[in-house]
């Protein structure tokens, strides 16, 4: 099957290509970007006139919610939810129901996965048995059964020993720890950022310490085992400085935030609106713009949806029982595009946070337009403008503190190995 | 993005809800306070019922318990000639694994017309008052940390009473300030009516992050933060508070912190002493300065009745407020 994609600007941030040009594709295969490959004679054409043409996103954080929460949502149901917000590469977190601490589960949800023909999902091992951070994961046989890291998830952290065992466990096979940096003692009990809204509200708090102290004993112990670590879903400013120098220091630390945290603050949860329950929290407005600077210069290297549907039941409760999380591989792209807008940056910057930086994290080819690249792409409509609304997405989980509200850009076609997997009317 | 704007008040300026006394005006406020000046006459006589209420139904639902809150407002619901219903909901239908919104559309069928709600969670009551029905009242008797708005308003009362006017005052609020909805209902309500100077008082383990942003100072020296004051509130040390990893023991919070009449003499001689009640004597104030002259703590409970009585009356009848 040959297909040519015509009339798009092309964006390509590995390359750094930003040009109206033709893709053409070859048995899933990106052949040529530009001039057809000699002899080219496409199956079907694509007339693309007027949208973007990028690689297909990566988003390194979307719950599937398979197995053990389907009442919440079913891979089908997410799956085409990344699909509609451009993603074709994913990774899951290993906190479903059992988590994903056995191979066997891992290769269900992957078999499954692959049954869809969709969007390629790459499973997160759990670093710790049940992710009760007590007993190492049998990580050789995980990564065997496709898990391209290790990580507790939404769960606690390991106490430090464990921490210690199991980077020097990872290490010892070269595989990558992930860890959302917050500190389970300093964070108990806590559902809002410590700060002004929290205390006005009486919301139990979670100080800013409770990442910055996590992320400082996770430093040390890198130095201390040599382990290359991912840091997911970054809230505060004060932790920036922290990843900063340890990168310049020369340390294997790559980290990530999610979408929601470039746009919203503990502002937002306004008179106790559960859709703004996050985890991490939201945090201050000066933490949201240094969040924001810090993935525009590379200080944290890639944006995630952190896409979690929950169930209307799992919110309609008081703000500090409601189950944290935003559905978010619908919304990626166009928060994506409004971040990168809002600091100034161009298209290909924008959107390597999404695409080339994050698949380089996974260590997956995916994220570029390269000659040889599997096909995966993303035509969006940079300008269409479209409202949030629950029968506008293809999550199951409605849950998101945009819905009634705006945003301008959209995935109109999704090609995985060069297959149409969304097709917007 | 903030919702929920105009919960508590309607566009047409009439009180919907009683959730906190934030965004309230100080118009709101004196209306409500004026309105149980009223109710406190109504209380002195030999019948003291009026029939503002008479024929509606008010559910006291507790998911958290009190006897004392809970009976102040069948007081003054009785008072109003209203039918009370009271349900202890923390024994039973949560337990049984019903949502709080599930309990109250229940109860809600059975014809209420005023939910008055005390909820362990902060937010609680704002959720209910989102989904009842228009026209079915909620009172906040009590949400986690945030808000005990009849607490805060009747406090006020009692000050005015003593005090008559706001705009050159000192009060201090001394104590467990971090876990308090009654501290922070009260200090919304003081800024609102122009109190100047809003101290709080207390170890920096029981002061909150950031409270100064509510336009409070803060002391955590006790002397100096009750000196020159004329309003002196105590908070309730709740008992699980006192020997952990916030206080060494209540004998050491008593030590910094306790009322004693020494510790008032730095305050103006014609201070008053609060406490929302119910008090731990010899914790966080001394028998001595409890019983005092400048002690208007059983006041403030009777106050307590007219100003729930204003409340309820304002929100259950069509043409008052």
């Amino acid at each position: 099957m040959k297909v040519e994609i015509r009339g798009a600007r092309v964006v390509d941030p590995a390359s750094g290509r930003d040009e109206k040009a033709s893709v053409w594709i070859d048995d899933g295969r990106i052949a040529a970007v530009g001039a057809a490959p000699q002899g080219f004679r496409a199956d079907e054409t694509i007339d693309a006139a007027g949208l973007v043409a990028c690689p297909g996103l990566v988003d390194l954080s979307a719950r599937l919610r398979e197995p053990g929460f389907e009442y919440k949502a079913t891979l089908e149901s997410e799956m085409a939810a990344a699909a509609a917000g451009g993603v074709t590469t994913l990774a899951c977190p290993p906190d479903t129901d059992p988590p994903l601490d056995e191979p066997g589960l891992v290769e269900m949800l992957t078999r499954r996965a692959s049954g869809v023909h969709g969007t390629r999902v790459h499973p997160l091992g759990a670093l710790t048995t049940g992710l009760k951070g007590e007993r190492l994961a049998e990580m050789v046989e995980l990564a065997e059964a496709g898990c391209l890291g290790f990580f507790q998830g939404s769960a606690a952290l390991p106490d430090n020993a464990t921490l210690l065992q199991a980077m020097r466990y990872a290490v010892t096979f070269g595989f990558t720890v992930w860890l959302r940096p917050q500190d389970a003692s300093l964070a108990a009990g806590g559902v809002a950022h410590e700060g002004e809204v929290a205390t006005r509200l009486g919301l139990p708090p979670i100080p800013v310490i409770a990442e910055t102290v996590a992320t400082r004993t996770i430093i040390e112990l890198m130095k201390a085992t040599g382990a290359r670590v991912h840091l997911a879903r970054l809230s505060a400013g004060a932790t920036l400085e922290l990843v900063h120098r340890a990168k310049a220091r020369g340390l294997p630390l790559t980290c990530d935030v999610g979408v929601h945290h470039l746009h919203l603050c503990d502002r937002d949860i306004g008179e106790f609106d559960a859709l703004a329950n996050l985890a991490p929290p939201l945090r201050d407005p000066s933490d949201r713009e240094r969040l924001r600077r810090a993935v525009a210069d590379g200080t944290i290297d890639a944006i995630c949806s952190d896409h979690t549907p929950v169930d209307d039941d799992a919110k309609l409760v008081p703000f500090g029982e409601a189950e944290p999380g935003a559905t978010g591989l619908e919304l990626l792209l166009p928060l994506t595009l409004q971040w990168g807008r809002e600091c100034g940056l161009a298209l290909g910057p924008t959107l390597a946070a999404v695409t080339s930086r994050p698949a380089a994290i996974l260590g997956v080819k995916a994220g570029s337009l390269a000659p040889g690249a599997p096909a995966d792409i993303c035509l969006f409509d940079p300008a269409r403008a479209w409202v949030v609304k629950p029968q506008e997405l293809a999550s199951q989980g409605k849950n998101t503190p945009f819905m009634g509200l705006e945003l301008t850009g959209r995935a109109v076609r999704t090609l995985v190995s060069g297959r149409t997997v969304h097709a917007a009317r | 993005m903030s919702r929920g704007d105009g919960l508590q008040v309607g566009a047409d300026g009439r009180l919907r809800h009683l959730l906190t006394t934030e965004g309230l005006s100080a118009e709101m406020i004196r209306r409500i306070l004026d309105t149980a000046d009223q109710f406190v006459s109504v209380s002195e006589r030999d019948v003291k019922k009026v029939p503002l209420l008479r024929g509606r139904s008010v559910f006291n639902v507790f998911f958290e318990s009190s006897t004392r809150t809970r009976t102040t407002f069948e007081i003054a619901a009785k008072r109003l000639s209203a039918d009370v219903i009271n349900l202890n909901v923390g024994v039973s239908s949560t337990s049984k694994g019903e949502t709080l919104l599930d309990t109250v559309y229940n109860l809600q069928a059975m014809d209420a017309d005023m939910f008055v709600v005390r909820h362990a969670q902060s937010g609680a009551a704002h959720l209910i008052a989102r989904h009842v029905k228009p026209g079915v009242a909620v009172i906040n008797a009590g949400d986690g940390r945030h808000a005990h708005p009849t607490q805060g308003l009747l406090d006020m009362y009692t000050i005015r009473h003593y005090k008559k006017d706001f705009s050159a005052l000192t009060v201090a609020i001394v104590g467990d300030v971090l876990h308090s909805r009654v501290a922070r209902s009260q200090i919304h309500a003081l800024k609102t009516l122009g109190v100047p100077e809003v101290r709080v008082v207390g170890p920096a383990t029981l002061v909150p992050a950031a409270v100064e942003r509510m336009g409070v100072r803060v002391f955590h020296d006790m002397l100096e933060g009750i000196r020159g004051c004329d309003v002196v509130i105590m908070l309730r040390l709740q008992n699980e508070r006192m020997n952990g990893a916030l206080l060494p023991s209540a004998g050491e919070f008593f030590k910094c912190y306790g009322l004693t009449p020494e510790k008032l003499a730095r305050a103006k001689p014609d201070a008053i002493v609060m406490h929302p009640g119910p008090m731990n004597r010899g914790v966080e104030i001394d028998s001595a300065v409890a019983d005092g002259r400048q002690s208007v703590i059983m006041p403030q409970v009777t106050f307590g009745i007219a100003v729930r009585m204003a409340v309820m009356s304002m929100l259950g009848s069509p043409h008052e407020g």
